[in-house]
């Protein structure tokens, strides 16, 4: 039995007085991509935010419960949120890329950790950018603006970005909810490479995407976690009957 | 019945309507007035003396009997002040801003916002004296030869007067750069402090420059507290320990002084407020491309 790298039990969350997350007990397994299905505002977002704790950020929010990251709990009070975040990387909804150079996108991320040498910068600003198959687009141009970029190139370059800090796991949240489906493809495709030396978590809405691309699924529901299991069981033989509806599309 | 009563009612509507106009374009044709009045008058004073003349004479004595007519004196008062000021102001402005934007709590927040902003009531005279009385006796304990006027100490408190400026719009700004940005920042294991310096000030930057440079063309309009603790020494010079004299405490100086009305001497007045007037008109025009470039980007 491998060492789950999330092991989240009894998590509740909320917003001020409203209660989105209800009891979450899961288990995230290394080097495999978990999707998360459910409608919409079940809470998804606020599962994934809490795991590398983005969502400490908002001043209503507030949970209980564990979440605990190799064996730690990242909620405890001496807890290096920074470091944390560095390790846990994630990849938002909508393409977030600094307003500064394609390059000092990258350059930035590395400078944050105290990298300064700049053969080293270098190297993996086009390191990242080829792992995140944007290199042969930009190579010519990484002076160039960010905000410049078309929508799916500006969610590579923060994929790229967040590649160049070497995570161990990404927490994608709808990564190509905003994207053409060739940039989806082009991304899909980079999960199914990024599988191989990531844990990756990622939030859809596309059930073809998730059925595609994961191999453990979980299915939320009005804050609670229906069902998790392999993403074929999840696909072919749902246990109950509210994810069998979702999947099958009779939700209503 | 109906038809008179109609005609009444339409001429309420004209009439009301007409108010609302006069209303709205009252202070557009005050400042048309304005502008007219300050165009004819310094028409007059330009007549006399050669605008040439005027931007490359180096001293200002028009009440000598040697008279020169050279604003460059004025002119460097009045940078010599404002550049002062703004030193004081820009580093504790953003530091504030910073402060408030992106450490403070929301209650700590929507407590000081207020403050700030009391702050910018308080009348420039009140600070003129305290410049005068407080401070320039303060520096004189760091800096023994310093002048009992000076630009140093009314530049500090010129800046202290537009800190809440530049806190407050620099923090609207700030603030108004989107969450997502930031939280990009935090999920690369940024810092706070490197967030806010490295990608929220960046994004913020057009809308700063702009708080920037309203800070500016205000100091560079501030009358009081130059009256009062800079002296009134037209020099041009850049030392910052001796008596000055700014555009704006000559033109009160003249004003409140008995300059004969329709005389050169009084048509000076003009001539300073053109310069004036042009000065902080360029500027503002600056800082309101700025502010739009802004919004244009986020929104
Ligand atoms: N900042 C917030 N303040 C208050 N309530 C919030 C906040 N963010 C989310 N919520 C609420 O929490 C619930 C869960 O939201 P969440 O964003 O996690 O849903 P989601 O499953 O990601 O939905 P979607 O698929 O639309 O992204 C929703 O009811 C939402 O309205
Ligand atoms: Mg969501």
């Amino acid at each position: 039995m491998v060492n789950p790298t999330f092991r989240i039990t009894g998590l509740d969350a909320f917003y001020g007085n409203k209660h989105v997350l209800k009891n979450i007990n899961i288990d995230i397994l290394p080097n495999a991509v978990t999707a998360l299905i459910g409608p919409s505002g079940c809470g998804k977002s606020t599962f994934i935010r809490s795991l590398n704790r983005i969502n400490d950020l908002i001043l209503t929010f507030r949970r209980e419960g564990k979440v605990c990251y190799h064996n730690q709990d990242i909620y405890a009070k001496d807890v290096d949120v920074v470091e944390l975040r560095r390790r846990v990387g994630m990849v938002f909804q909508k393409p977030n890329p600094f307003p500064k150079s394609i390059y000092d996108n990258i350059a930035y991320c590395l400078k944050v950790h105290g990298i300064k040498d700049k053969d080293k910068i270098d190297a993996t600003v086009e390191s990242s950018l080829k792992k995140a198959a944007l290199w042969d687009e930009v190579k010519n141009s990484l002076r160039q603006n960010a905000l410049t970029l078309s929508g799916g190139q500006q969610q590579r370059l923060c994929i790229a970005r967040t590649l160049a800090v070497e995570p161990e796991v990404i927490l994608f949240d709808e990564p190509c909810s905003s994207l053409d489906p060739i940039s989806t493809a082009k991304i899909e495709e980079l999960i199914h490479q990024l599988k191989q030396s990531y844990t990756l978590i990622i939030v859809t809405h596309n059930m073809q995407q998730a059925a595609r691309v994961s191999d453990f699924a979980g299915f939320f529901l009005l804050g609670e976690l229906i069902e998790f299991d392999k993403t074929d069981k999840i696909f072919t033989a749902p246990k109950d009957k509210r994810t069998e509806d979702y999947i099958t599309g009779r939700f209503g | 019945m109906i038809k008179k009563k109609r005609k009444l009612l339409n001429l309420k509507e004209t009439v009301i309507e007409s108010l609302l106009f006069l209303c709205s374009f009252f202070s557009i044709f005050v400042t048309a007035g304005i502008v007219l009045v300050l165009l004819v008058e310094s028409w007059g004073f330009f007549k006399e003396v050669s605008i040439l003349n005027f931007l490359t004479d180096r001293q200002w004595t028009p009440l000598f009997i040697n008279k020169h007519f050279g604003i460059l004196p004025l002119l460097c008062g009045t940078f010599l002040t404002t550049f002062i000021a703004v030193l004081t102001a820009i580093p504790i402005g953003l530091i504030s801003a910073i402060y408030l934007s992106e450490y403070a709590s929301l209650r700590v927040r929507n407590t000081v916002k207020p403050f700030l902003e009391i702050l910018a009531a308080v009348p420039t005279v009140v600070y003129g004296y305290f410049a005068l009385l407080f401070i320039t006796p303060l520096l004189r304990q760091v800096i023994p030869g310093i002048s009992g006027f000076n630009a140093l100490s009314s530049g500090i408190v010129m800046g202290i007067m537009i800190i809440p400026l530049v806190a407050s719009l620099s923090e609207d700004a700030m603030h108004a750069v989107p969450m997502n940005l930031r939280e990009g920042a935090y999920a690369v294991g940024s810092s706070r402090m490197q967030s806010a310096l490295h990608v929220v000030f960046p994004a913020a930057l057009s809308g700063i420059t702009a708080a920037f440079i309203l800070a500016v063309s205000r100091a560079i309009g501030e009358t009081m507290i130059v009256a009062i603790a800079a002296g009134q020494q037209p020099k041009l010079t850049l030392n910052p320990l001796v008596p000055i004299e700014t555009i704006t405490a000559y033109i009160v100086q003249i004003s409140l002084g008995d300059t004969p009305h329709g005389t050169l001497e009084y048509r000076t007045i003009f001539a300073c407020g053109m310069t004036l007037f042009l000065l902080t008109f360029v500027l503002n025009i600056f800082s309101f491309k700025l502010k739009r470039r802004f919004q244009e980007v986020y929104e």
